[in-house]
């Protein structure tokens, strides 16, 4: 049994610890800004991330988004039949995609997708010396490796987001249209009557921009703070998909209740 | 006369979390040499390496290349000598998501702005004079530990630099691999009028290649010479490296407590 | 992976990206339909707005012709102030009657404005003097049921 001295001290000791990563991922992310001139000096290096994070990653967002619309529409019907306004569901699905599930699930996708690879191969890099042979070539690797890596993520998030959404839009109008029968007018001017461009869709954008920043932001942070060892960067890959995940959560909820309070 | 000596290390220092590694190092090179700087793993060598290549700051003392002061230069100077610098690392450290060809076109490419055309004649050049003008096309997943190493030396030596770091060059080679490396680490230094400090424990291959050898250990410098002199040398921790003793200056046992106390705490 | 490769993959994803967010904003989305860029304003006042919110329609013969800006109480006369923008192609006589209706039972709520016969119009800032209350559906039972408790009384 531990003394409860014992225990407070841990607790000041996680704390700390926790509070002082905190400190030195923000000293990085200060780091990565200085150096990321090179996303416009070299905007090769740029596009390359954006095919690793983004177009790699056209195929799961796809069919995951489209299979969050087909489910939703599914629901939201079954739902709304019991109060006879089906041709509501079009807005439910919008609204549900366009503010909440495109940003986030885009988001948490993004991470275990593209942020872990991100990591992982930033974590290699240190492991194999190949970041100290890079700084000893006199070029740069904040520069060179992690700036590219982290504009690419930041760039190619908000697209994912719109395309998650848009794919969901068209499953629950697969299944509510064309396999149940909602009326297919109702259902898109139902949707473009209450999905308002500014409000919605734009707070959307924003929402999934936020989001690209912090998992690119965790991803190489990770990758570069990782312990040399393949233990080390096997925990920093962990490490990135669970605090990017709760970092989507808590955002998420930070940014919804300044967006859509009132109404 | 101070030009000829192209790396000036005087009375260097450094600490490691509190605890001294190096504890004041003495090394000049002349210009032209290859000089390797022996001792057991974990004596602070490649601390003094870093030390060097400016990738570490010194506690204490200062370390001058050409007429730089590398230890007292911001990271953005450094970055401007380092061009001059060659290293290599002790698995090579290639780029794993690039090809042979553009490992060794990389310094050429973040540090001049030459035509394509000139930097494939460089590249395959650099590759030739490693014997790998062929395996340009290959990943370094695709290579074997050896050459591996000398792509990595192709690397460093690409932009003609002034000084060549060697961080265990030998590790991990079989026989034949370890004389290959060994031949081409003083033949590249000869023909690039270029300077090499070698980090290495393998005593055999680096008397055959250097001109020169400080022994360090504990963090400090125990004995130099030339390998003429150390072959003849009555130096205690000499005799011991040479002839791979188990005990002498370097113990055997990791400082402990009297076996009999540590038996005795176990009941 | 060569660099052009790369440079149709990132261009083929840059494209799908851009195609769905206009994809949102012109067919999700009201932008196409409803820019209501050259707006005016018009107020009205209620004496109960039911489930009325901001950003809620505005209509004329079913017809979206408004948004809903902003909900005020007023203090002094104790009625609701309901600020709209009116979309600057349409314009409003001054015996135009603001209703509140409901879309279907339970659908949302809408200001309606159905328009007299008179020739001079609303202009910019001015203030709707006939409006029409939400129905509230707990009041119409409970007056349904007075009434019919009444009837019940004086036949007995």
């Amino acid at each position: 049994m531990k003394s409860p001295v014992t225990l407070l001290r841990e607790l000041g000791a996680g704390v700390t610890e926790r509070v002082w990563r905190l400190g030195f991922a923000m000293r990085f992310l200060v780091a990565v800004l200085r150096f990321s001139g090179v996303i416009f000096s070299r905007p090769q290096l740029t596009a390359r991330e954006i095919y690793f994070s983004g177009a790699l990653s056209l195929l799961i967002i796809s069919i995951s988004g489209l299979f969050v619309g087909l489910v939703l529409g599914l629901q939201g019907f079954e739902t709304l039949q019991r109060f006879g306004s089906t041709e509501v569901l079009g807005s439910l699905v919008a609204l549900s995609l366009v503010r909440e599930l495109g940003p986030v699930v885009a988001a948490l996708l993004f991470a275990a997708r593209a942020g872990s690879a991100i990591t992982a191969e930033i974590g290699l890099m240190k492991t194999t010396e190949q970041l100290k042979a890079m700084d000893m070539m006199g070029v740069n690797p904040l520069a060179r490796v992690v700036a590219p890596r982290f504009w690419g993520g930041v760039i190619a998030m908000p697209l994912l987001a719109a395309l998650f959404s848009a794919m969901g839009v068209l499953g629950g109008w697969l299944i509510g249209v064309v396999f149940i029968g909602v009326d297919d007018g109702a259902f898109w001017s139902q949707m473009q009557g209450s999905v308002d461009f500014r409000y919605d869709i734009v707070n959307g954008v924003i929402k999934s921009f936020v989001f690209g920043f912090a998992v690119s932001l965790i991803a190489v942070f990770e990758g570069y703070d990782s312990v040399s060892t393949a233990e080390g960067v096997s925990r920093a890959i962990t490490r990135t998909v669970v605090t990017s995940a709760l970092t989507i959560l808590a955002l998420d909820f930070i940014l919804t209740a300044f967006m859509f309070r009132g109404a | 006369m101070s030009d000829d000596i192209l790396v000036d290390v005087e009375d260097l220092h450094f600490n490691y979390d509190g605890r001294p590694v190096l504890q004041g190092i003495n090394i000049k090179i002349p210009r032209g040499k290859v000089v390797a700087i022996m001792g057991g793993s974990g004596c602070g060598k490649t601390t003094l390496l870093r030390c060097i290549g400016g990738q570490l700051k010194p506690s204490g003392g200062r370390v001058r290349v050409g007429q730089h002061f590398l230890s007292e230069m911001s990271q953005k100077e450094l970055y401007g000598i380092r061009r001059h610098l060659g290293m290599l690392f002790q698995f090579g450290a290639l780029f794993t998501d690039m090809s042979v060809f553009d490992n060794v076109a990389f310094p050429i490419r973040e540090h001049t702005d030459l035509p394509e055309a000139m930097i494939r004649d460089l590249v395959l050049m650099k590759l030739a004079a490693v014997g790998l003008r062929g395996a340009h096309g290959l990943m370094p997943g695709e290579l074997s530990g050896g050459m591996a190493r000398r792509v990595a030396l192709a690397r460093a030596v690409a932009l003609d630099p002034l000084l060549v770091m060697y961080d265990e060059p030998f590790t991990g080679l079989d026989p034949i691999s370890l004389g290959v490396i060994g031949q081409l680490i003083r033949k590249l230094n000869d023909a690039l009028g270029a300077t090499s400090i070698m980090v290495t424990h393998d005593i055999q291959e680096s008397l055959l290649i250097v001109d020169y050898i400080y022994f360090i250990s504990a963090g400090r410098i125990v004995a130099e010479g030339t390998p003429d002199e150390l072959r003849g040398s009555s130096d205690p921790f000499v005799h011991q490296f040479l002839n791979a003793e188990a005990n002498g200056p370097v113990p055997f046992n990791y400082p402990a407590p009297p076996l009999r106390d540590d038996f005795l705490r176990a009941v | 992976m060569s660099r052009s490769t790369i440079d149709l993959w990132v261009g083929i994803f840059t494209a799908i990206g851009i195609a769905s967010l206009l994809f949102l904003a012109l067919k999700v989305g009201n932008l196409s339909s409803a820019n209501l860029s050259n707006t005016y304003t018009l107020e009205a006042r209620f004496d109960n707005i039911g489930g009325l919110k901001a950003r809620g329609p505005v209509k004329s013969a079913g017809v979206l012709v408004g948004r809903i800006t902003n909900i005020t109480f007023d203090p002094d006369k104790y009625d609701a102030v309901v600020t709209m923008a009116i979309d600057g192609r349409y314009h409003f006589s001054r015996d135009t009657i603001a209703a509140i209706y409901t879309a279907g039972l339970l659908g949302e709520q809408y200001v309606g404005l159905t328009v007299g016969g008179d020739e001079a119009m609303y202009k910019a800032g001015e203030t709707i003097r006939k409006t029409q209350s939400a129905v509230v559906l707990e009041q119409l039972i409970s007056q349904f049921l007075f009434s019919k408790a009444a009837e019940g009384e004086g036949t007995k």
